[in-house]
């Protein structure tokens, strides 16, 4: 979707601003949101995209005003209330919390280490054969799903090569949506003067993005 | 993101927001508070940015160990006990001369986690996001960081669940050292792509 998560060359956003010496978290409730929406992964009631869309469909004046976590918090409310897990009821106390089962049960203290060494897995066996070779030159396609999405709109329509396939991966536009079409997933080498003009890109600089099969079109141009 | 409120300052409807939320998906059994505070101590003093230090003192010291970091970095940082959750397919960008590597995630905040911890604030803002993609030489500049014409710079978007690490370039009278004063001299930020690793002679990281 075409939403204000996708940043990237935007103008206005201000200063980057560094804190020295930073701490991990800024606060407890800081702490214990980044804990919740780690921990019920295990219970596999939703996936990493699904999580993913469910964060850039917050309204986009709420997004750029939200500090990180208060942008989790609202995408894992979003995420389970959708999945009727939970309610806005049931958070606000109007109504005693309704029972409900999981595929799997929940992550266990001592299995935290375990489970965070081990993560997820997006590799595929089967899926989609390549379509393109390292060293092809490809442009990436002018599409605007209103889905999740990965291709940030700053590479559509531009001209980029296949540095690197990575093999078949999960296609996060799949995966949010409840199926998961596994494909090859490419570094594609962007020029800075492809995406952003001989005026403001810079001469010999490129930008690497990760681009699924689907992503892609081929150009026609030589290799 | 906003820079008109502090992050520990948030609206006390959040805070109060959360806590419902905690209490709600623990009477669920969607999770437990034990598991939260084990995954809160883990990414607050167990995984961090050492992790990489480690890493890349070792590969300027060893280079069996960077040959392999360079060719396979997931199996390459599993030899010091690093894997897992964000760091599944974990690639190494050598930095030289030449070529200048800086890693950001212009859709929402991929870092790798194993070996760098969870990031910065500034890696997740909007202004970084937006700005690293297109003018990355200035946005280096305003990190300290100044890369004469010559040198190619690389901005790798953490788009899908490939993880990016930047290996710095070993610094100039750093030849005595041994890997662990080596270590000291790799910052967080210079894993990231913003600045170089830390010169001996000034000691300690930024």
């Amino acid at each position: 979707m075409d939403s204000i998560h996708d940043m990237g060359g935007m103008h206005g956003m201000g200063p980057i601003v560094a804190e020295e010496a930073e701490p991990v978290f800024h606060a407890e409730w800081e702490k214990r949101m980044f804990a919740l929406n780690n921990a019920i992964t295990a219970v596999g009631v939703r996936n990493l995209d699904e999580s993913r869309h469910a964060r850039e469909r917050m309204n986009p004046a709420k997004y750029l005003s939200s500090s990180y976590y208060e942008i989790w918090l609202d995408g894992l409310i979003r995420i389970l209330s959708e999945k009727d897990l939970i309610s806005e009821e049931e958070l606000s106390g109007a109504v005693a919390s309704r029972p409900i089962s999981t595929p799997r049960p929940a992550m266990k203290a001592e299995d935290v280490d375990v489970l965070m060494d081990k993560g997820g897995n997006y590799l595929a066996e089967d899926g989609k054969p390549a379509r393109f070779n390292i060293g092809d030159t490809v442009k990436a396609r002018n599409i605007h799903p209103a889905g999740h999405t990965r291709l940030p709109r700053y590479v559509r329509g531009h001209k980029g090569v296949i540095i690197q396939d990575y093999g078949l991966h999960v296609f996060p536009d799949a995966n949010a949506h409840g199926r998961s079409d596994p494909q090859h997933l490419y570094s594609v080498k962007f020029a800075s003067t492809e995406l952003w003009g001989s005026e403001d890109g810079t001469d010999g600089d490129y930008i690497h993005v990760d681009l699924w099969d689907d992503y892609l079109e081929a150009t026609g141009d030589a290799a | 993101m906003a820079h008109d409120h502090k992050h520990g300052d948030p609206l006390p409807e959040t805070v109060l927001r959360v806590k419902s939320l905690e209490s709600l998906l623990i009477e669920k059994g969607l999770v437990e508070a034990d598991a939260l505070d084990a995954l809160i101590d883990r990414y607050e003093n167990k995984v961090g940015p050492k992790n990489g230090a480690k890493v890349v003192a070792r590969a300027w010291v060893d280079q069996d160990f960077r040959d392999r970091l360079f060719s396979d970095a997931t199996m390459a940082v599993a030899e010091f006990g690093f894997s897992g959750a964000q760091g599944e397919e974990l690639i190494a960008l050598e930095n030289t001369d030449q070529v200048h590597n800086v890693v950001v995630c212009t859709l929402c905040s991929c870092y790798p986690w194993p070996v760098l911890g969870l990031p910065p604030v500034w890696y997740k803002s909007a202004p970084y996001r937006a700005r690293v993609v297109r003018e990355p030489r200035k946005v280096l500049e305003e990190f300290g960081t100044s890369l004469p014409e010559s040198t190619e710079v690389r901005v790798w978007d953490s788009t899908a669940e490939t993880r990016y690490l930047v290996v710095p370039k070993r610094p100039e009278g750093s030849e005595d050292l041994d890997e662990e004063a080596l270590a000291l001299l790799v910052s967080r930020d210079s894993m990231i792509g913003v600045k170089r690793a830390e010169s001996p002679a000034k000691g300690g990281k930024a």
